[in-house]
């Protein structure tokens, strides 16, 4: 295993969207186990996105269960993930590891159903709340080249736009 | 590490009031560091961390002109510490209630009894002219528990004042 670099800001790649897995194999099984490691080597993040460290797939890592009290579903490798329905939103603060030192508000669905597949391609569909929604859309934004600094609001304004989810 | 000066500038608000003071900043070769700007009750207000080579001298003398021009008040005075020196919050109060004077003395105050370090407030008049409601959101860093913060804070329910203790979750991803 190994930890990787993470592309920071102001790294144009960080803008790319990334592709689809096809291929459940090896390569993307030693990928993830590094990409994992690289997460718990810096900062406590909650989770990491491929996209984050140059590989433009599909490919996020959310892990909340070090949080008392907060409803999750443990560690979690979502390949090609895919919101199907949102409801209700909030206003929490985010960082990231690719923008240090820096914090803002963003708007977020407080309950995602969610579709994603494993590392063996197996479909799975999962229905979050709260913070660990929120990680999730988090880091499903590095694979469509957003970070949380694209979507900062402003408290006494923004709560009310309800911008973020309209489709 | 650049010393740095905090600019203080206060007015009427008008359009142009940002870009001509950043504008005369860069021209006198000064880096922006942190800033925030608001309107308050109609006024602009902005705080600015200013950095350069020039003495505080002549960045006084070079934004006067425009301070008067704009009808803006001005304060220059030097600060300690730069930049990447956030403490982030991990509790917000959020109060309101029927608008009297004392609101914010008493709701700080037992906060501060319990070592809570406010880090951004935010307060608000709602409601018109004859009943007017007082809003107030405070994001600050203390180690006690939400639950001896909302309970030192709960004797002011009983006097019409409607106080919630939060945690501020940062996720970082």
């Amino acid at each position: 295993m190994a930890i990787l670099d993470i592309l920071k800001l102001p790294d144009p790649r960080l803008k790319q969207v990334s592709e689809p897995v096809e291929c459940f194999d090896e390569d993307l099984r030693g990928f993830v186990a590094d990409l994992e490691e690289t997460r718990l080597a810096g900062p406590a993040a909650v989770g990491i996105a491929a996209p984050q460290v140059g590989r433009f797939q599909r490919i996020v890592i959310v892990d909340v269960s070090g949080r008392p009290k907060t409803p999750n579903h443990g560690y979690l490798i979502l390949v090609n993930p895919e919101i199907v329905h949102w409801e209700g939103y909030a206003i929490g603060r985010e960082g990231c590891l690719s923008v240090p030192d820096y914090t803002g508000n963003v708007i977020r669905a407080t309950g995602i159903r969610l579709k994603a597949q494993d590392l063996d391609g197996r479909e799975t569909e999962y229905v979050m709340e709260g913070y660990e929604a929120r990680a999730v859309q988090h880091e499903m934004d590095h694979l469509d080249g957003l970070l949380f600094v694209d979507r900062v609001v402003s408290r006494r304004t923004d709560l009310y736009r309800r911008k973020v989810y309209q489709t | 590490m650049p010393d740095w000066n905090m600019l203080t500038l206060v007015g009427a608000d008008r359009p142009g009031i940002v870009s001509r003071v950043t504008r005369a900043l860069y021209t006198c070769g000064c880096n922006l560091g942190e800033a925030s700007m608001i309107r308050l009750g109609g006024n602009f207000t902005i705080m600015l961390m200013v950095s350069g080579e020039r003495p505080r001298e002549e960045l006084m003398a070079a934004m006067r002109p425009v301070a008067e021009e704009l009808g803006l008040r001005i304060h220059l005075d030097p600060v300690p510490g730069g930049l990447h020196r956030h403490l982030l919050p991990n509790l917000q109060v959020r109060v309101f209630g029927a608008d009297r004077a004392g609101i914010v003395a008493d709701v700080t105050e037992i906060l501060a009894e319990h070592g809570f370090n406010i880090l951004e407030l935010e307060s608000d008049v709602a409601g018109d002219a004859q009943h007017p409601v007082y809003i107030m959101n405070i994001q600050g860093y203390c180690e006690r528990t939400i639950e001896e913060v909302q309970t030192a804070l709960s004797a002011l329910s009983t006097q019409g004042v409607s106080v919630d203790v939060a945690p501020v979750d940062i996720l970082i991803g």
